[in-house]
């Protein structure tokens, strides 16, 4: 695939003898949201961290844009266009909302290291036009620590989108939300997402979710890749059944996590 | 070979010493979190009373054995007392209140200690039964020594056994790993606290009363022991008891070696080690790294510029400092002085522990580096007061560039052990190279130059450096480099994660603190004329401390207002006997009962008033 | 009748007012006193008992000149910087003729520079520094016990009797400890050219760690020890000495042991025969000793120390100086302190014009244990005028004024 913005091949890491991922290789290309789903264990949290820079890789290729950036620190890969959003926010509470994305905007223009002008002047409108977008703008000034849980949601999506990502890595984006909200925070990611040319990899437990916005699927069990694919081939696909079987709840739509 | 290993021996026995102090204050750390300075001062009041109860029980019902002992446990309950009416309250505040508090406690024992045994050195009685020596190899050792070399491995081997063997135990392990995977387990925590501090009070108790037969007791005692202590719990791991007692005897047999080797170095070698163990092994040899638990400490509202009427008072204040040597005596333009070095000191403390979350319990390193520094540039380079001030900033931020290399690579209370280690090894350096700093005896003759030798002509430079950087570190703090900081401080992987190298950053803020501690450093020492070690050392620190939190730590003006009191009121007390203990409960009161400091009260009230606009922290 | 009553109390108060207006007529000469009160409890406590008792004395005797002596004294906790303050408060606020006090040489050093750029007059009570009357001296500030050096020197004059040769020292680890073990390598060599010094001891202050420092002296196998270790080091050093039989058949000399508030804690544990420099207190029959032991003792109810000595002298000496000179400003009290003759407990000495340092001396002996306690024997009263350098070298010592 040519225009693959995210190319990972082989990629592998074990803990002491436990394989917790093991040669998985998948592409993504531009505007395309992908899920990686599986049950716990499954090695999606010790994938991503491998791809954000968290975690060292045993072996494997993650290509950016054709340019290798495994091994990279996180800030580097940040850097580089990626941008994240944790499964439990993380946001600075001490901040107002404006200011938690001018921070990420501050960062991206290199501007962390001016110690005169006060920071809260600086990007105030490319601020605003990202809580705008993300539906925030009414909160601007408001401390983020007290913040509805929804809402710091919301607020992190902005964050993430500061330095313009050309991929995001969301972990986990709905957990913790209510079933209504995770719809709607799907929904506005989606449009984001492709309103901008973004691509997504986000992992989820919530099946609606995944069903409803994934463009793709991938299925990891014991760090493996077991399946990938469409909605209706993964939907349909033996090993994964089987996988599920014990959870059974996958194709009722009801699993959370 | 026998001599060495007579010298060994005695290493041991030291080492033992160490370890029984060093244990409980280990323990009590690893449960509670608790960086416990009273633990020296339990210390004490367990050589106190042993010796009281050997010396004045009549017809030594007790016996030496039973007057240990019953020290030991008297002490446990003071220390029971200590955890119950005070420490309690204040488990969920940051490592820096439960210091400052326990540091409270410190300056009430002494006091009490002197009110009730007297001032005077006691000397005890020999142990009965262990008064004399034994030969080994033809070299004499004491009978005692022998009995405290077995007695470091007895009581290590009871604590296992008592950790290991019992539910008691298994819970203080757990808790010592997990504080909140304990409480979650419906485990009462209070009771468990109160226990771990009682059995840590005893072995301080015991390992004072076990000194009796050995050493002098006296007043000074208590800080004595608690540097020493600190240094072993630290290289040992904080919370590990198998680990302190590696360093004790690390510590123990460096000592009794060092004096063979380099008599000279003994003060500065132990916190060379310790500094040498925390650069190899951050945790300590044998200590876990710190699991993440953020304390539930108040949420932080933003910092906002400040309001109109803030601004106001501000804008008063600063007129009222202007015309004040025009309407006040001399003497209050010397007290106004220290009080503008003291602010600027206390707010350059402030602006990395408060706003940059690293708390640093060895701040007067960079006040005294910044003192020597210009000092230095008087004595040894005939410059002149001018320079010297320049000299001041330069050296604390060359200090602070060194030190904070290693400290930013720790957190939490880790970082605060390791600032005071650094700081411990500039104070004795300074007490040490006794060519280049004078020692103990200090420098003299630093005075300001002929235009600035009037106090008032003083007073006025120290309201221009000392009000400049503090007006400099406040627009820091508003600015991105500030706001990075502080974003460290709430989130440290958000941080990351928008591309930031927070620990560069750190490293930057640790030195602007430390060259702005050095300013005040600098101005310090001309308005004294001198300059000496102490300047250096712990209670240096805790000035500092005590400051910030009188003030508030939450609040931006907290250090200036906390430093004015702080200042004002010491001079006040001083003049009292027994001040000591008033400072100590007036320090524990503001812990326990307005954390926020005055500051943050005033802030509280002003808010309240509806002056500032403010929204309530909900969660 | 109430109302009565009532006029009669106005006019005691009436009369009392007066009365007050006209004390008040006699102001006091107030006399700044900074000292470590609550640092050293042990040593300042009969200090201040001591300089209290003079006071008593010299206002019942109708005061200087009839205005009483006043002494404002503050605590300066042990740290140089507060001395420093307190002094600022006490010249321009408490409005004092003169400063006097300290213990600790370093608040002694501080205060001693206070003195010389602010031109106030200080004398230093305790502090033994050699700095203070010679390298670090100035016009202003004047010494009253015998320093360091001027010790060192009574011990090494005693110490070359005994023939020892090989010496080992054991100091603390800071300017003190470095200064009295100079000074004593520096008269004794002045003494005995070939003796030499095979071991060199420095335990942290007030930190000993005694055990050790006790077997690397033991090793160097010296004929005698040197000893300047003070207070809970001492006793530590004395009884891990002890216990391995360190000073058996060795000669040792050791500074300021002799001084109640160190020989007294240390019970029957005290040393036997050590050269010492201190105070054998009720043993001193000259009449004007006997005189101060015996109102001390009325006073206070326990027997004077070294530090009551000191204070007292202080007062001494500073009722001498008032009464002798025409006005109080810096200037005209440092005239007359030059070369004062001071009566004392102690004995007469006299403060030297050439380096400010008072000639009061200190009693040198032997220890020994009588009835459970450690007591000096064979002693004598070492006049500090004896013990004085040459005026060539105080000159290249001091800084010229």
């Amino acid at each position: 695939m040519s225009q693959s913005v995210l190319s990972v091949r082989n990629l592998s890491k074990s803990f002491g003898g436990l394989k917790a991922v093991s040669d998985v290789s998948f592409d993504l290309v531009k505007g395309e949201l992908l899920a990686m789903i599986g049950p716990n264990g499954a090695g999606k949290t010790t994938c991503f961290n491998m791809l954000n820079g968290q975690l060292k890789a045993d072996a494997g290729q993650v290509m950016l844009n054709g340019e290798s950036i495994l091994g990279f620190s996180p800030r580097k890969v940040w850097r580089k266009g990626v941008g994240r959003t944790f499964q439990i926010t993380a946001t600075y509470a001490s901040m107002t909302v404006r200011e938690n994305v001018q921070m990420a905007l501050i960062s991206h223009h290199r501007r962390t290291w001016d110690i005169w002008r006060p920071a809260s002047g600086q990007h105030v409108e490319e601020a605003m036009d990202l809580l705008a977008l993300v539906g925030m703008k009414e909160q601007a000034e408001r401390a983020a620590a007290i913040l509805a849980y929804g809402d710091l949601k919301r607020l992190e999506l902005a964050i993430a989108l500061a330095h313009a990502p050309e991929l995001l890595l969301m972990d986990e984006p709905t957990a913790g939300m209510a079933p209504k909200e995770r719809v709607r925070l799907m929904q506005l990611t989606a449009d984001i997402v492709a309103e901008r040319n973004i691509s997504v990899l986000f992992t989820e437990h919530d099946m609606d979710v995944v069903f409803a916005h994934a463009h793709r699927i991938m299925v990891l069990n014991r760090g493996e890749l077991i399946a990938s694919g469409s909605v209706d081939e993964v939907r349909n696909d033996a090993r994964v059944q089987e996988v599920y079987l014990g959870g059974g709840t996958l194709f009722e739509g009801q699993a959370h996590g | 070979m026998s001599f060495y290993f007579a010298q060994f021996l005695t290493g041991l026995s030291s080492a033992s010493s160490l370890f029984l102090v060093a244990c409980g204050l280990s323990l009590i750390f690893g449960v509670s979190r608790v960086v416990n300075f009273a633990h020296g001062s339990f210390y004490m009041l367990g050589a106190y009373v042993a010796y009281s109860l050997v010396q004045y029980v009549p017809g030594s019902i007790l016996g030496f054995w039973g007057s240990v002992i019953a020290a030991a446990l008297i002490v446990a309950l003071v220390g029971v007392v200590v955890e119950i009416l005070i420490l309690k309250r204040i488990y969920n505040a940051p490592e820096l209140y439960q210091l400052v508090a326990t540091f409270g406690v410190v300056l009430v024992m002494q006091d009490a200690i002197l009110l009730v045994f007297g001032g005077e050195d006691q000397f005890g009685p020999r142990a009965p039964g262990l008064d004399g020596v034994v030969r080994i190899f033809g070299e004499p050792i004491p009978e005692y020594d022998l009995l405290l070399i077995a007695l470091g491995p007895i009581v290590l081997c009871g604590l296992w056994l008592l950790l290991n063997r019992t539910r008691w135990g298994v819970l203080v392990r757990a808790a010592t790993l997990d504080r909140e995977m304990v409480a979650s387990l419906g485990v009462n925590q209070s009771w468990l606290f109160t226990t771990v501090f009682f059995l840590g009070s005893f072995l301080a108790g015991l390992g004072g009363a076990l000194q009796v037969p050995r050493v002098s007791i006296n007043l000074l005692m208590d800080l004595s022991i608690i540097a020493e202590a600190f240094v072993v719990v630290v290289i040992g791991g904080m919370g590990s008891i198998p680990g302190a007692f590696i360093a004790a005897l690390l510590i123990g047999e460096l000592n009794a070696f060092g004096v063979l080797v380099l008599p000279q170095a003994t003060i500065v070698l132990a916190f060379v080690v310790m500094a040498v163990v925390l650069i190899l092994r951050p945790y300590g040899l044998l200590g876990k790294p710190e699991t993440l638990a953020h304390s539930a400490g108040q949420v932080e509202l933003p910092i906002r510029p400040a309001s109109t009427l803030a601004k106001s008072v501000a804008g008063l204040l600063l007129v009222g400092l202007v015309i004040m040597p025009f309407l006040a005596g001399e003497f209050a333009i010397v007290l106004a002085t220290d009080v503008l070095i003291f602010a600027l000191f206390a707010a350059s403390l402030h602006f990395i522990m408060s706003n940059g979350g690293m708390v640093s319990f060895g701040h007067a390193a960079y006040f005294g580096l910044g003192a020597y520094g210009a000092a230095f540039v008087i004595k040894y380079a005939g410059g002149s007061m001018e320079i010297a001030l320049l000299a001041a900033p330069l050296m604390a931020a060359a200090g602070a560039l060194v030190f904070g290399w290693f400290c930013v690579r720790l957190s939490g209370v880790y970082m605060a052990m390791l600032t005071l280690a650094a700081a411990q090894i500039v104070w004795s350096t300074a007490f040490q190279w006794q060519d280049l700093t004078g020692g103990d005896d200090g420098l003299l003759g630093i005075w300001p130059s002929e235009w600035a030798k009037s106090k008032t002509a003083y007073y006025y430079l120290a309201l221009v450096l000392c009000g400049g950087s503090i007006l400099a570190m406040r627009r820091i703090i508003f600015s991105p480099f500030g706001y990075t900081l502080r974003g460290g401080r709430d989130n440290p992987n958000r941080t990351e994660s928008i591309g930031i190298n927070l620990r560069q950053h750190q490293w930057a803020g640790f030195v602007m603190a430390g060259m702005f501690a050095g300013i005040a450093g600098g101005v310090y020492v001309f308005s004294k004329g001198s300059i000496f070690p102490d300047e250096a050392a712990i209670p240096r620190s805790v000035d500092a401390l005590v400051m910030v939190l009188l003030g508030g730590v939450q609040t931006l003006s907290g250090p200036v207002v906390g430093a004015g009191v702080f200042r004002l009121l010491e001079d006040e007390i001083s003049r009292l006997d027994y001040w000591r203990a008033i400072l100590g409960v007036i320090i524990i009161s503001i812990v326990v009962i307005a954390p926020e400091g005055i500051a943050g009260f005033i802030r509280k009230i002003a808010m309240k008033a509806g002056f500032e606009h403010g929204e309530e922290a909900s969660s | 009748m109430k109302i009565l009553k009532f006029m009669a109390g106005c006019v005691l108060a009436a009369g009392v007012a007066f009365t007050a207006i006209a004390a008040q007529a006699a102001e006091p000469i107030r006399i700044g006193e900074i000292n470590s009160y609550s640092r050293l409890p042990a040593f300042l406590d009969p200090y201040k008992k001591g300089w209290q008792l003079a006071l008593e004395e010299v206002n019942a005797a109708g005061g200087i000149k009839g205005r009483p002596l006043e002494f404002v004294d503050r605590d300066d906790a042990g740290k140089p910087g507060n001395a420093v303050t307190i002094a600022e408060e006490m010249v321009s606020k408490e409005k004092v003729t003169l400063l006097a006090g300290t213990f600790l040489s370093h608040i002694g050093l501080a205060v001693t520079d206070f003195a010389k750029q602010n031109k106030v007059f200080f004398l230093a009570a305790e502090p033994l520094a050699d700095a203070i009357v010679w390298k670090s001296g100035n016009r202003y500030t004047f010494r009253l016990r015998p320093s360091t050096t001027m010790q060192a020197a009574m011990l090494a004059k005693e110490a070359a009797k005994t023939g020892a040769k090989k010496w080992a020292t054991v100091a603390p680890n800071y300017a003190y400890g470095k200064e009295a073990v100079a000074a004593f390598k520096k008269e004794l060599t002045k003494l005995v050219p070939d003796a030499t010094f095979v071991e060199e001891q420095w335990p942290t202050v007030f930190k000993i760690d005694a055990g050790p420092v006790v077997r690397a002296v033991e090793a160097a196998k010296p004929d005698g020890i040197y000893n300047v270790t003070f207070g809970g080091d001492l006793a530590q050093f004395v009884r891990e000495g002890n216990l391995r039989g360190t000073f058996e058949n060795r000669t040792v000399v050791s500074l300021l042991s002799g001084e109640p508030e160190y020989l007294e804690p240390l019970k029957g544990e005290a040393p036997k025969g050590w050269i010492v420099t201190g105070y054998p207190q009720g043993a001193i029959e000259t009449p004007e000793h006997k005189v101060f032991f015996d109102a001390y003792m009325k006073k206070w109810g326990e027997a004077p120390k070294l530090g009551s000595v000191v204070g007292y002298n202080v007062v001494a000496s500073l009722a001498t100086l008032l009464k002798k000179a025409d006005a109080y400003d810096a200037e005209s009290l440092v005239n007359a302190m030059k070369g004062l003759e001071v009566m004392s407990p102690s004995g007469k000495f006299t403060f030297r014009a050439q380096d400010h340092q008072a000639t009061m001396g200190t009693w040198v002996g032997k220890t020994d244990v009588k009835d459970g306690a450690g007591v000096m024997v064979d002693w004598f009263y070492a006049d500090g005028a004896d013990y004085q350098p040459s005026d060539e070298d105080v000159k290249s010592m001091r800084p010229a004024e």
